[in-house]
């Protein structure tokens, strides 16, 4: 994975820098509530809704036990419909095979609908390298774009921005990259809407390529699903000539009626809607009707290194949805940025270190970047438990282990240096193997929700050194281990 | 080694390591290891009330919604072109002639040469679509004859969309799915085009139609 953010400090200070700042942190907690509210409001509406998150952890496990089976099968029916498929190891190859096919079609420049694969590989920074320039066609991605900026949210990656920012970024900046920003542009979201809209048509009406990504691939037909809300996606998957999509070699699902639940379960549990105003589903190429000529670039960079690791393999039945980062109370603190990645919040806490490694401080860190209150995996639509995930790897960076890197397995050494976290991990211990001390912990941690002091006192003092000491979770980490294990006190 | 076997054969060994014990077969007797008692459809409904659950849906993501039989569509198409103001209409191929028929504005036919500057010069469009799903307040097009190319009913500004009811309403999503073609391509339109990008406000219109208009044609 090539897209750490270079010179990125660890989460701990690159948070505590973000927690102090006071617009950040507005702009997070009116958007991270305002969107809970409405996604229990949408949950609540299906009263199967346990039941869809079960069928879809179960089609995600399925294929996944099964994954060299259903992309041999998504590989035929995409070349039978006639697309081409490439395959991709890691982030530069994929980067080359996109680069190249965009090369051979004469074309300079292309448009692309958002897509955090392509975020993952740095495919914008490798084709500018190649004189290709890539434009963001998502609102929220042009925002960053034209910002020079990092996406702070899966779904809404410029959450970090007010109104008032966003005008004065299109107001600087468009002019730079095509049709300016009307003169007088105010504040109004109406107002930047219509901006973005007559910035991006001139792009979309002249593009002869596009990459995308996909929320799904069926196996069974070679269809490819992409989820979105403004119509961008649209464009960049119907006008162009070329189409190239790149999408991680785990969004595979087996049939076509697999997608009645994921359906059901993205929309609500994303931008909590019955459903998205858009929803593409193609199949290889349409005479007359789309680009003439599709490319799926199956990527795996770090996805089958994940695979590995039978605890942690959880992470890949992600669906990008984003409602985990609604509830976390560190990710509202702290905001994206602070998880220097493009996956943000509870599920960027274990799926960076998992397709990176945990070579660099800030993914070692990020395993840590949670209070194990649960609440992640009490939204997540299939039911990923990510607090579990996240103990296994705090244990894999203390204590060393195995873990697969390119395919190859590998024994992790303990981190050195990381006295905090050994001492966290061996805390987390005790308290697991002796109640009676989890129980003086959680009165510890209940007198410390009253004072709300910045530190913990005694042996804890090390870990919450780095850490803003977060709210007190709605249902301890002692008793969502026993409703887990069922392990009686 | 090319990267398809770099790659499958990570995963085999990635898999491999889960231990002794068969791995369950793939394909349709593996899959019978997934739960599908979710519900096909929430709750019990008429025809003519799933087609009111249609409409009050739709509305919701502020779509405008219409309802009118075969003698009185044609009027009703021609009086929202009117009040849109449109003076260019693009016509998919297969649309029923006498729809249009009271319509003022000049028809554009959609053709294969058509480019994509040539439609965005056309005020709106007017279309049939494959089915639309209560439950949801969805339109799904797969691009039959009366629905024609996607582009058509994405460049314009104003895209008018015609249901016969109850006959091509499904209550549910697993509904809609079980009669769909994914050999066609599909467009799933719930609402017109919104943002939500800026401090969360939902914005209607960014890039798709920002207007659109639902007529329930039916026996009224
Ligand atoms: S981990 Fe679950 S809740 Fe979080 S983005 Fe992925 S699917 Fe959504």
């Amino acid at each position: 994975m090539t897209a750490t953010h270079l010179g990125m400090p660890a989460f701990p200070a690159a948070a505590r820098e973000a927690v102090r700042d006071d617009v950040l942190r507005a702009n997070l907690r009116r958007a991270t509530h305002t969107i809970r509210d409405k996604r229990a409001r949408a949950v609540a509406e299906l009263a199967d809704w346990d039941r869809l998150r079960a069928a879809g952890k179960a089609v995600k496990d399925h294929t996944l036990r099964h994954l060299d089976h259903y992309l041999l099968q998504l590989e035929e029916a995409v070349t039978a419909a006639g697309g081409t498929v490439h395959w991709a190891a890691d982030a530069d190859e994929a980067n080359r095979i996109v680069t190249d096919l965009v090369l051979a079609t004469g074309e300079r420049e292309l448009v692309k609908v958002k897509s955090m694969a392509t975020q993952e590989t740095g495919l914008n920074e490798a084709l500018e390298a190649a004189g290709i320039a890539a434009y963001e066609t998502d609102l929220a991605e042009l925002i960053v774009q034209l910002g020079h900026d990092r996406p702070s949210h899966i779904l809404v990656p410029a959450i970090h921005r007010n109104r008032a920012e966003i005008r004065d970024v299109f107001r600087a900046e468009m002019g730079g990259w095509g049709r300016p920003a009307p003169d007088g542009l105010g504040d109004d979201p109406r107002e930047l809407a219509e901006a973005a809209r007559l910035h991006l048509r001139e792009k979309f009406l002249r593009a002869k390529v596009a990459v995308s990504g996909a929320n799904f691939m069926v196996a069974e037909t070679g269809t490819l699903v992409v989820f979105e809300s403004e119509g961008n996606g649209r464009m960049c998957l119907t006008l162009p000539e070329t189409l190239i999509s790149v999408v991680g070699i785990e969004k595979v699902v087996p049939t076509f009626r697999d997608l009645e639940i994921f359906l059901q379960t993205l929309p609500r549990s994303s931008t909590a809607e019955r459903m998205n105003p858009y929803t593409t589903m193609w199949t290889g190429t349409t005479d007359g009707d789309g680009p003439a000529a599709f490319h799926l670039v199956l990527l795996d960079n770090g996805r089958t290194d994940t695979l590995a690791d039978e605890v942690g393999r959880q992470a890949l039945r992600c669906i990008r949805c984003s409602a985990c980062l609604n509830v976390c109370p560190v990710y509202e603190r702290a905001g994206g940025h602070a998880y220097g990645s493009v996956y943000p919040g509870p599920i960027g806490a274990i799926l960076s270190p998992q397709l990176r490694g945990t070579d660099s401080e800030i993914d070692a860190s990020l395993p840590y970047a949670s209070t194990l209150c649960g609440a992640c995996y009490d939204v997540c639509p299939v039911a990923i438990d990510i607090p579990e995930v996240l103990v296994h790897l705090r244990e894999r960076v203390a204590q060393g282990g195995p873990v697969t890197r390119d395919g190859i397995r590998v024994r992790l050494r303990p981190a050195h240096g990381r006295t905090a976290e050994r001492a966290a991990m061996r805390a987390a211990r005790l308290l697991l193997d002796h109640p009676g001390a989890l129980r003086a912990g959680e009165r510890l941690l209940a007198r410390a929700r009253r004072m709300r002091p910045r530190r913990l006192p005694g042996p804890g003092r090390a870990w919450t050194d780095t850490r803003e000491l977060p709210e007190l979770p709605a249902e301890s980490f002692r008793d969502w281990w026993t409703r887990e294990r069922g392990t009686p006190q | 080694m090319t990267s398809r076997d770099v790659v499958l054969g990570r995963i085999r060994r990635a898999l491999g390591e889960r231990g002794p014990g068969p791995r369950p077969s793939p394909g349709p007797a593996g899959a019978a290891e997934i739960p599908r008692d979710y519900l096909a459809v929430h709750g019990a409904r008429t025809p003519a009330e799933t087609v009111d659950l249609l409409a009050a849906h739709l509305a919701e993501y502020r779509a405008r919604v219409h309802r009118t039989d075969e003698d009185g569509l044609p009027a009703l198409l021609a009086d929202l072109l009117a009040r849109r103001g449109a003076r260019t209409v693009l016509v998919p191929p297969g649309l029923p002639a006498h729809w249009l028929a009271a319509a003022e504005p000049a028809h554009v036919q959609d053709r294969a040469e058509s480019t994509a500057r040539q439609l965005d010069a056309v005020d709106s469009v007017v279309t049939g679509c494959a089915l639309a799903v209560a439950e949801t307040g969805t339109l799904v097009l797969d691009g039959g004859p009366e629905q024609g190319r996607r582009r058509i009913t994405l460049i314009p500004d104003h895209h008018i969309c015609v249901v016969r009811v109850p006959g091509q309403v499904v209550d549910s999503v697993p509904r809609a799915v079980a009669l769909l073609d994914p050999a066609r391509p599909l467009t799933w339109i719930s609402g017109p085009s919104a943002t939500s990008d800026i401090e969360l406000d939902r914005v209607e219109g960014v890039h798709g139609p920002r207007t659109l208009d639902v007529v329930l044609l039916g026996a009224q």
